[in-house]
């Protein structure tokens, strides 16, 4: 077991955890965070996808250990109070069905929008190359990213 | 549009942002996964690695000696209590149904079949224990090759041999139309293997308390499964609650009663104690069933000027191991499709659904009517070629003309509505079509290396299964109804329980607003639950794109009934007669003197005191119904796709796609979009990128999502949607729309990056059209100096 110190979502945890454990199941099954779902055991999907450091990681392809010292922001804890404006374009452009890749897919869209704030569509398809979505074919996804782009997305 | 509905439409048609939302964008979820009970184990299975092999001995007691392993189990510690998982579609009275345990006892017959688990505190212990369990196996031979699986000689899948059944259908004389017919076309079109790849992967957690079983799971269809639990399990239906937390996504992936849910229970009632299990992707892969896995042989006899005679087809559908829930009846479900939407007066179908040692197929995304409609419509263009004639015009001279509907066609369905003219009419303008035809000539005739493909697609499909004594005819082990109702709280407040459970669909919002039309309450007002057997203690769940035509229209039924309980009471309110009473949504008033009335909400109220109620009447305007509809539903649409094919390195991109839907009226416009988008995701998938691929010892190559292919937003194009309405001959004037993208896409590519390059002599290639694929078309076809 080794001690780890993780900020997650503004709240510290000081934890002892298996080496081997996911940052994922850290965050699911430790800190109960289940906001964040797994969709994969490859980070191919990015359903698992977090802000480490305000940079946006597969936390399935992450260690717990690795994550020591870190801020975690998971979908839970992006907007301060009400919605983020990722989460608030999501719901008016209809960018999720089921939901399930919604939480990585708004994270790593926030990381997108920090590098290009203002990304052209392809920029955006490309820029979410690394997060699957089955329900919507990504098309309302691509208009969310867009709306969350000319609202101006705090970085 | 608004000339079926029986109300003013103030909440139908509106794009309401979804209610759903609120919880699923914040991270708010309540997935199976994230489900904990005191006191849970966790549970692991370990799999076959042979494609087939004889069992010839399982030890699981090094796995009890783990520490933090409660228990584990082989097949043999549930041979009495296991049975066999379900087929409830036995398709011919001599169908080959063979048993299916949960866990395999002594023969395996796919990789990733379960043969032991382990139940621990917690999922790692209970993946590390699987390595100490030891399994001996004798390999046989695996059957991989349904073409070749029924040939004299054969390894068999099992002791009956590798045949389920054969099932036949004819209508008319197809000798006759195929005798001298001036053309006669036979093509040969293989619908390859999918993995339905819902995001989240299945998960299941059971608890036994006291006999009485608790059972969430990521599933389409909890009552299905409570039903299944009980009928085929032994367990009381009593004292099964099934429930269907949040879902995510399913695509017919999630209509199964697997091994993993009865396992589960099964363990859970022998430990007493809740178990979860989730499965990886990689498990999933192997174990989730998969979709389509077809080869089909399509003739069509035609006259001189292209009008068709008949049409003949033969397939061959892969089961893999097993027959699970509906797995022969998925390939009929597209018997009645291949004529489409043409006129025909012959036509003939057989499918003889054979055994292999694979994962079994079933319900994925449109069953049936995707490979029915890439069928027919990859032929239809061939028949174009044939008289040298726009694809769009032989269509024309063969589909059925909007003033002919209600039509009968050559398969026995009535097609209620349709506008095949109007549909195609908006799509080509939409598309520009002349003008890329245009382009298409120019890039022909400067030798472009990149060619430019036009695919048409006017498809139709029948959804919301139903009504339940045609699937009887069918032999489908279930009706096709659906049920709903209202409950009207004290304060005007409505609670709308309905036994179709979504995933993702969206019915929250649009129940809502059904509801909120009919009873003329606020859309804020009304809650929809679902997905637990206890709150919905019936329904016929969610596939099969049923839900608004089966299960809406159950809505309309169920407030039917309210409206008339409630006049009776508010005639007693204000001492009127209640033949007096005019409804007006949302409201009761005298005829000729709408000043004296009451609310909907203060007839509720008057129920909750039920001081003063007419005598004899039941102090409830609550009402249950369960609707089972008069026909199918048929949607239909003209998608038109654009590619680019590069002729240098077979790369293919979709230029431009239009997509002209007709689902008749749509109840929220928004959702509806977001349907077509997601179906045509997963049908330009199809023909582009995805396939299930096994190898020659009958492993699965593709288990992960780095192999297997699910495109990201990189690999699609946007989507250019639009809609015509020809109103469905029920109340809300509504058909499906769950599949129709899925349904329409997959021929529209094929078709467009064969059109770019039939000038080279290629007239099929075979799915999914990579570049490899593309490209190896292409030099075939130039070594063949265009002849191919």
């Amino acid at each position: 077991m080794t001690q780890i110190t993780v900020t997650v979502d503004g709240v510290s945890y000081v934890d002892q955890v298996e080496p081997r454990l996911l940052l994922v199941h850290y965050l699911r099954e430790v800190v109960g965070k289940t906001g964040t779902p797994i969709g994969c055991d490859t980070s191919n999907c990015g359903a698992c996808t977090v802000l480490m450091d305000g940079v946006s990681v597969k936390s399935c392809a992450v260690l717990a250990v690795q994550a020591d010292g870190a801020d975690i922001t998971t979908i839970e804890g992006l907007a301060n109070g009400g919605l983020h404006p990722l989460q608030q374009a999501f719901h008016e452009e209809h960018a999720l069905q089921c939901g399930y890749c919604t939480p990585g897919m708004i994270l790593a869209a926030a990381d997108l929008l920090r590098d290009n704030p203002h990304p052209s569509n392809e920029e955006i398809r490309d820029g979410l190359e690394g997060n699957l979505c089955r329900c919507t074919g990504y098309e309302n996804i691509v208009r969310a990213v867009r709306r969350a782009a000319e609202a101006g997305v705090a970085p | 549009m608004t000339a079926t509905t029986d109300a003013p439409a103030a909440e139908l048609g509106q794009s309401r942002l979804r209610k759903e939302d609120a919880r699923l964008i914040v991270g708010q979820t309540n997935w199976t996964d994230n489900i904990s009970l005191p006191g849970m184990l966790h549970m692991a299975f370990l799999r076959s690695p042979h494609a087939h092999a004889k069992i010839t001995r399982a030890d699981v007691s090094a796995a009890l000696r783990v520490p933090g392993v409660i228990a584990a189990f082989s097949g043999a510690d549930f041979a009495d209590e296991q049975g066999s998982l379900p087929c409830a579609w036995p398709v011919t009275p001599d169908i080959v149904i063979p048993a299916h345990p949960p866990m395999a006892t002594d023969e395996v017959r796919y990789v990733g079949e379960a043969v032991a688990c382990v139940i621990a505190r917690d999922r790692y212990i209970a993946a590390d224990a699987l390595n100490s369990i030891e399994i001996d196996y004798e390999p046989l031979e695996p059957v991989l090759d349904i073409r070749t699986a029924l040939d004299e000689g054969s390894p068999k899948v099992h002791a009956a041999g590798n045949k389920s059944y054969e099932w036949v259908f004819a209508n008319g004389d197809v000798d006759a139309a195929f005798r001298d017919a001036p053309i006669v076309l036979e093509r040969n079109y293989r619908q390859q293997r999918l993995i339905p790849c819902a995001m989240e992967p299945r998960a299941v957690v059971a608890s036994s308390v006291g006999g009485e079983i608790t059972l969430w799971s990521s599933t389409q269809i909890p009552h299905v499964l409570r039903f299944a639990l009980a009928a085929f399990f032994g367990i009381p239906e009593q004292n099964i609650r099934v429930i269907a937390p949040d879902v995510g996504g399913g695509f017919g992936s999630k209509l199964q009663v697997t091994a993993e849910e009865v396992l589960a229970v099964l363990v859970a009632r022998r430990l007493g104690r809740p178990v979860k299990w989730t499965e990886s992707r990689s498990e999933g892969n192997m174990t989730v069933h998969h979709g389509r896995d077809q080869w089909q042989r399509i003739r069509l006899a035609a006259d001189s000027d292209g009008r068709i005679r008949g049409l003949s087809v033969d397939l061959l559908a892969d089961m893999g191991a097993y027959l699970m829930l509906v797995t022969p009846g998925i390939p009929l479900l597209g018997a009645f499709m291949y004529p489409a939407i043409y006129k025909m007066d012959a036509y003939s179908f057989r499918c003889t659904g054979i055994f292999t040692t694979k994962m079994p197929t079933d319900a994925y995304r449109g069953a049936g009517r995707p490979e029915a409609t890439f069928a027919i419509e990859r032929i239809m263009d061939e028949l174009a070629v044939e008289l040298g004639v726009d694809p769009l015009e032989v269509r024309e001279r063969n589909w059925i003309k909007h003033e002919e509907f209600p039509y009968t066609t050559v398969c026995g369905l009535t097609y209620d509505s349709g506008n095949y003219e109007a549909a195609t009419a908006k799509a080509r303008e939409l598309f520009d079509y002349d003008g890329l035809r245009q382009e298409q000539e120019r890039r022909r005739a400067s030798g472009d290396p990149v060619q430019l493909g036009i695919g048409v697609s006017t498809f139709t499909e029948m959804c919301g299964l139903a009504p339940s004594r045609v699937l009887g005819s069918l032999a489908y082990g279930a009706g096709g109804w659906e049920h709903a109702s209202i409950r009207m709280l004290p304060t005007g407040k409505v609670e709308v329980v309905t036994g179709s459970s979504a995933h993702g669909q969206g019915h929250e919002t649009a129940w809502s607003q059904i509801v909120a039309d009919q009873l003329g309450v606020p859309f804020d007002d009304i809650r929809v639950l679902h997905g637990d057997t206890q709150i919905s203690h019936k329904g016929m769940d969610t596939y099969g794109s049923r839900s608004l035509t089966v299960g809406g229209m159950a809505l309309v039924s169920a407030c039917d009934k309210v409206i008339e309980k409630a006049r009776v009471i508010a005639a007693g309110m204000i001492e009127a007669s209640a033949s007096d009473m005019e409804w007006t949504p949302g409201r009761f008033a005298v005829r000729g003197d709408p000043e004296k009335g009451v609310t909907i909400g203060e007839i509720a109220l008057a129920t909750f005191a039920a001081h003063s109620l007419p005598d004899g009447v039941e102090p409830s305007i609550d009402a249950d119904a369960t609707y089972d509809p008069d026909n199918f539903s048929f949607p239909h649409g003209t998608h038109l796709c654009a590619t680019e094919v590069d002729t240098e390195t077979g790369f293919v991109k979709i230029r431009s796609y239009v997509a002209v839907d007709d689902i008749g009226l749509a109840v929220n416009p928004l959702i509806v979009e977001g349907q077509v988008h997601g179906g045509l995701a997963q049908g330009i998938a199809q023909a582009l990128y995805e396939e299930a691929v096994y190898d020659d010892a009958g492993n699965l190559v593709t288990t992960t999502l780095a192999d297997y292919l699910v495109p990201s937003a990189a690999d699609l194009p946007s989507y250019v949607t639009s809609r015509t309405e020809s109103p469905a001959a029920n109340r809300l004037g509504v058909k499906g729309v769950g599949e129709a993208g899925t349904i329409a896409s997959t021929p529209a590519v094929v078709n467009s990056i064969v059109d770019a390059l039939r000038p080279l002599g290629i007239r099929d290639i075979t799915m999914p059209c990579t570049p490899e694929r593309v490209w190896r078309a292409i030099e075939a076809a130039r070594a063949n100096g265009g002849a191919a």
